[in-house]
């Protein structure tokens, strides 16, 4: 109890010491709502993988085919898009195609996580390995797909996805805040979300408790994939074109992200608004320095150091409850 | 379990000479001195990152940032062979990256050790701490032109034998250090205490801990062993391609890591071979060359080693399930 | 007699305020069998901790080594001296080879850096030969049986010269054979002139080689007896402080209709031609040694494994259990021999364990999870096992072992079983936590539930229990009608030798 409460205030903390910092090297550009609106339509691509990532490592697992899963999701819902009739097609019609396309998208990207979960818990490989391979096999599959080309020029209405706003919330931010509030109701009110804690925890008790560890793995993966899925949506639409290997450097930044909102490493711990928490310092860090005018880099590094610094303060912490009692 | 391990070797083994057979059916040019000899060459970059992660593995850690690790190594030699390459030899180049290399592997170590982080996390955030900072500092530049002596070195070759039309091919001297590095490593995990302390520690590190064992010695060593295959990488992949660009690296840490394991080592520590780690090199470098060979268009190369990772993983999964059975029902 | 090689003399501890071992004193001579008695919390380990040097005693305190005071001894200078302890996970390195387990160690302390593979199997067959025994070098520690990885453990202790070996709850998972070939090790180390401490709480086995035992309850030294003068009763008198009265309990039931029947029940390997019945609200008692085949037939009933013949009949009807989850749906529930992995999720809260088997029910009509409900329901679990807990978020790692079995039971009573079936009920439970977790399942029985209790303390059995089965190598033995037998009877058939 007392872990997770120590992570949730440091965080605070930093992303105080974030705001104040960036407001004064900054000045009022920080604080302006029109960078308020860019990092809002910057977050959601990091922000709905990460939540890809953060179920599975819940459940003391890693989904490494997050960014596969989207890329070719992305691409089967970009190669309907720009195929001849959806192009030809206008009004209701087009959107009727765009939602289609996102649909199949979804089934894909739902499919591909059942079979991470098949070979996760049915098959009982490590989960590292198994979602290794399968982002190889899924990268390659992408690569076949398009021949190693861009696939762009999408209909109007799928390209409102990516930069419309509703009352001056960008959609993609909308979907990142409906992504969160999904996750959190699922791990928090649902019988399916206690288990996954609790599966992270110790699958052997779980299993002895009759509960269906096969099963809730499973789900778990798929929801993963989903969520992929729609992080699909919001790159290619942001994009305007899908590739093989869009946003292979998130990757490893979601479990960046994850690790840093209070999500344990071993399993079995982390929030949804840790989580978030994580994204905002994050995405404002790299939009002050963006401010700046100095190199995305440079936030590269500094999301490693603020990881780092997390850990090491919440290390101390324990160290000294530890030492009191 | 060495008997399960040593079958799984003989599995990899018989995998290869499988692929070979089929390949050498197709295009009988796989199957001849010049091609292995190039192909022992082009393993010795892979080879090399593999033995560090060996070590990693054994150890019971990960480390994601050796490619990070290995481009500011890169970068730095690189650097220093420009600005006075004319005053450098090739081991004072080994040097200087292995010096990097093993002090960024150590700060690795370190942080994991004092922080108790686990070695995935560190390894990510320090992977970003030292890329982001390199390309700041160097603006993303591709380095070349080195000096003719480097490009020369490259191609020294041990063993030299001639083609029918004359044109010399042989034992490359970057595989010859690439191999020189195999069997160092190959003594130090069979025959230093060492070595054994660290299967030992992977094995169980709490009762590493009550041997007496100094497990903070032993991750310093290990992370700084990492380092150190980082930093000789980085000097072979700068022999091989003559450039040093700074994301030529980053992101195939994944590759190495899917051949060790490929070769036997467990993520869960304890278990690994630098017979494994070659064979798992091997395994993944015939099927990329055996393609090109066979004339099977490049676009499919990834498809076809991801199912090869899936099916070993889940082969070697089911063997396990299988030898716990036999176990039950034997007790 | 010689001196001896090892006495304290009034040592403390204490930490933070409480104390945790008070003036205690204590001595072993060289080549004697020496137990150490006492529940959990009675300062056991920590003495073990200070005599190892992994714990400093307070001031004022005396170790003495053949005569001469210690004043400051690390773990390392203990092991220097010839102290060695073996902890109850053996401290092995699993994916090593035996040995390599036997020898590593001596190279690491002479400060060697090459090993030399000779020599390694050389020094790991000496040690082997020093105790009499033959395990297979060459295989890996995670290939062999738990009494082989604890002789192995024994001969490392050899390759240091040890002249004290320390025994932590040696005996607690090994079979009778295997305990044997424990003691004859034990027997030939004493030929040897080297001593050796049993921590133990489970002393039946150890009591027949033992030349003395000493007691220790709340952290004080309750005093030191030759082992001839002490029975098993004595000794748990010694180390509880009370005298342990049971009324024997009697079933309410009927008998007519038993609400579980096995039929012939086999599993190859594990146990054969089992027949039993269960009726409503009795407590029915299996005992039998461990490998007997007591707990393999409890979890085909749970449906972890499926039975090779015979058939299972529930009300009369036969059914099939091929999960866990089918056995819930019967209303049949397992409490498991080991709490802490099979039992309970320790780092989770004590409310999430308690309705982890119910949470389909904790359900408002949209399938979310109704909070009202799920309070509730742990409120009144909480109560009504009077578990002790400072709040229901506290993981349940903080609480005591009787305290822990009570969320298990909790966890299980909550999803009202018509059979409940306990799996070492009070394994690692102090006496008077053991007297009210009996209590509540008596209560249980007396509400309709059946309990198969299993248990190896026959009398925990014998005192619970209205009928008493008895397995021996996967066979039934025997089925008693308790008030017709005794507790001897019953541990010859336990033991084989009828």
């Amino acid at each position: 109890m007392t872990r997770k409460f120590s992570q949730i205030h440091v965080l605070l903390i930093v992303m105080v010491v974030v705001i104040l910092t960036m407001w004064i090297l900054t000045g009022s550009d920080f604080l302006n709502p029109g960078n308020f609106q860019s990092m809002a339509y910057q977050m959601p691509e990091l922000g709905i993988l990460t939540l890809a990532m953060m179920i599975p490592m819940l459940t003391a697992g890693i989904n490494l085919s997050i960014i596969a899963t989207a890329n070719l999701s992305g691409i089967v819902m970009a190669l309907i898009l720009t195929s001849e009739t959806s192009l030809q097609a206008s009004g209701w019609q087009s959107i009727l195609i765009v939602a289609g396309a996102i649909l199949v998208g979804f089934i894909i990207a739902a499919l591909i996580g059942a079979i991470n979960g098949y070979f996760i818990a049915y098959l009982e490989l490590p989960p590292i390995l198994a979602s290794l391979g399968m982002m190889v096999m899924l990268n390659g599959i992408s690569i076949v797909i398009t021949q190693g080309y861009v696939i762009s020029g999408f209909p109007d209405a799928m390209l409102e996805i990516g930069s419309a706003d509703i009352l001056g919330i960008p959609v993609p931010f909308l979907l990142l805040l409906i992504c969160a509030g999904i996750v959190s109701l699922v791990l928090n009110w649902t019988p399916t979300g206690t288990r996954i804690y609790m599966i992270g925890s110790n699958p052997i008790a779980c299993f002895y408790s009759g509960v269906n560890n096969k099963n809730v793995l499973l789900r778990t993966y798929m929801l993963s994939g989903i969520l992929s899925g729609v992080a699909a949506v919001v790159m290619t639409s942001r994009f305007n074109s899908a590739k093989a290997d869009y946003g292979e450097s998130y990757l490893l930044l979601t479990v960046l992200a994850s690790v840093l909102g209070g999500v344990s490493a071993s399993g079995g711990f982390g929030k949804v608004s840790g989580v978030l928490i994580s994204l905002i310092i994050l995405q404002m860090v790299s939009s002050g320095l963006n401010l700046m005018g100095i190199s995305n880099f440079l936030t590269l590094a500094l999301w490693g150091f603020i990881l780092l610094l997390v850990m090491i303060i919440k290390f101390l912490i324990e160290k000294y409850q530890q030492k009191r009692h | 379990m060495k008997k399960i391990l040593i079958r799984h070797e003989s599995f990899l083994a018989f995998a290869i000479i499988l692929f070979s057979i089929i390949i050498t059916l197709i295009n009988p040019s796989f199957f001849t001195l010049e091609n292995f000899f190039d192909l022992l060459k082009s393993f010795s970059l892979t080879g090399t990152f593999a033995i560090g992660m060996l070590f990693v593995l054994i150890s019971g850690g990960i480390d994601l940032s050796f490619t990070a690790i290995a481009t500011v190594s890169g970068y730095t030699i690189a650097v220093l062979l420009l600005n006075m390459g004319d005053r450098l030899n090739i081991f004072l180049i080994f040097l200087i990256a292995g010096v990097i290399g093993v002090s960024l592997g150590i700060l690795n170590g370190a942080i994991i050790d004092l922080f108790k982080i686990p070695s995935m996390i560190t390894t990510i955030a320090t992977s970003n701490i030292f890329y982001g900072l390199l390309t700041v500092i160097t603006k993303g530049k591709w380095l070349y032109g080195f000096p003719t002596w480097f490009g020369d070195f490259a191609q020294i070759r041990v063993i030299t034998v001639r083609t029918a039309e004359g044109w010399p091919y042989g034992l490359s001297i970057i595989t010859l250090i690439w191999i020189v590095l195999l069997l160092a490593a190959w003594f130090i995990l069979k025959f230093t205490v060492l070595g054994r302390s660290i299967y030992a520690m992977g094995s169980s590190p709490v009762s590493a801990q009550r041997a007496g064992f100094n497990l903070r010695r032993l991750h310093l060593f290990v992370y700084g062993f990492m380092g150190l295959m980082a930093g000789f990488g980085s000097v072979i992949q700068a022999l091989l391609v003559q450039t040093v660009a700074p994301n030529s690296l980053v992101g195939k840490e994944m590759d190495v890591i899917a051949a060790v394991v490929l070769g036997g080592a467990s993520l869960t520590g304890g278990t690994g071979t630098v017979l494994g780690a070659l064979l798992g090199v091997t395994l993944l470098g015939i099927l990329g060359n055996g393609m090109t060979l066979m004339h099977v268009p490049s676009l499919w190369y990834k498809v076809i080693i991801g199912v090869v990772i899936l099916v070993s993983v889940s082969f070697t999964a089911y063997r396990r399930k299988q030898s716990i059975r036999k176990r039950v029902i034997t007790e | 007699m010689a001196e001896p090689f090892l006495s304290l003399k009034q040592v403390s501890k204490h930490y933070a305020g409480v104390t945790a071992l008070d003036k205690i004193n204590f001595e072993i001579n060289p080549g004697e069998i020496h137990c150490l008695a006492g529940e959990n919390g009675s300062g056991k380990s920590t003495m073990i901790k200070i005599i190892s040097g992994t714990v400093k005693a307070d001031p004022g305190s005396v170790i003495e080594i053949n005569g001469i005071p210690i004043h400051s001894m690390s773990a390392m200078d203990a092991i220097n001296r010839g102290i060695q302890v073996i902890y109850q996970d053996l401290s092995s390195f699993p994916n090593l080879t035996v040995a390599e387990n036997i020898a590593l160690d001596y190279f690491v302390a002479n400060h060697r850096k090459i090993v030399n593979w000779n020599e390694l199997n050389q020094i790991a067959e000496r040690a082997q030969s020093r105790i009499g025994v033959h395990l297979p070098l060459d295989a890996n520690v995670n290939e062999i049986s738990i009494a082989d990885q604890q002789l192995a453990a024994i001969c490392r202790a050899m390759t240091r010269d040890v002249k004290l070996l320390i025994m932590d709850e040696p005996t607690s998972s090994l079979t009778k054979r295997e305990v044997d070939s424990l003691l004859s090790v034990v027997l030939e180390m004493k030929a040897k002139g080297i001593s050796t401490i049993f921590v133990s709480h489970k002393l039946n086995e150890v009591l027949q080689i033992a030349d003395r035992v000493s007691v220790l309850r709340d952290g004080a030294m309750i005093g030191t007896y030759p082992a001839k003068e002490l029975d098993n009763d004595s000794l748990t008198f010694l180390m509880t402080g009370v005298k342990v009265a049971y009324e024997p309990f009697q079933a309410t039931g009927n008998r007519d209709h038993p609400i579980l029947k096995l039929n012939h029940l086999s599993r190859k390997g594990e146990y054969q031609d089992i027949s039993l019945d269960l009726y409503p609200g009795e407590i029915l008692g299996l005992t039998g040694l461990l490998g007997s085949g007591r707990t393999e037939l409890a979890l085909s009933i749970f449906g972890k494994t499926q039975p090779d013949q015979g058939e299972i009949l529930m009300d009369g009807k036969p059914v099939t259990i091929k999960s866990i989850q089918d056995a819930l749906k019967y209303g049949i529930a397992y409490v498991p021999e080991d709490r802490l992995i099979q039992g309970l999720v320790t780092t989770q809260s004590v409310g999430q364990n308690i309705i982890l088997t119910t949470l389909d029910q904790m359900t408002t009509r949209r399938h979310l999870l109704d909070s009202a409900k799920i309070r509730d329901s742990i409120a009144h679990w909480v109560k009504d096992l009077s578990i002790k807990v400072p709040s229901v978020q506290s993981p349940v790692q903080t609480l005591s072992g009787g305290n822990q079995q009570r969320v298990v039971l909790a966890k299980w009573i909550a999803a009202n079983p018509k059979i409940l079936i306990l799996d070492g009920p009070t394994i690692g439970i102090d006496v008077a936590a053991k007297r009210s977790i009996h209590e509540i399942i008596r209560g249980l029985a007396r509400k309709g539930i059946s309990v198969i209790m299993i248990s190896e303390e026959i009398p925990e059995v014998y005192h619970n229990c209205s009928r008493i089965l008895v397995m021996h190598k996967g066979c039934l033995m025997k089925t008693f009608v308790t008030q017709d037998t005794s507790i001897d009877e019953i541990q010859n058939y336990v033991n084989g030798t009828v």
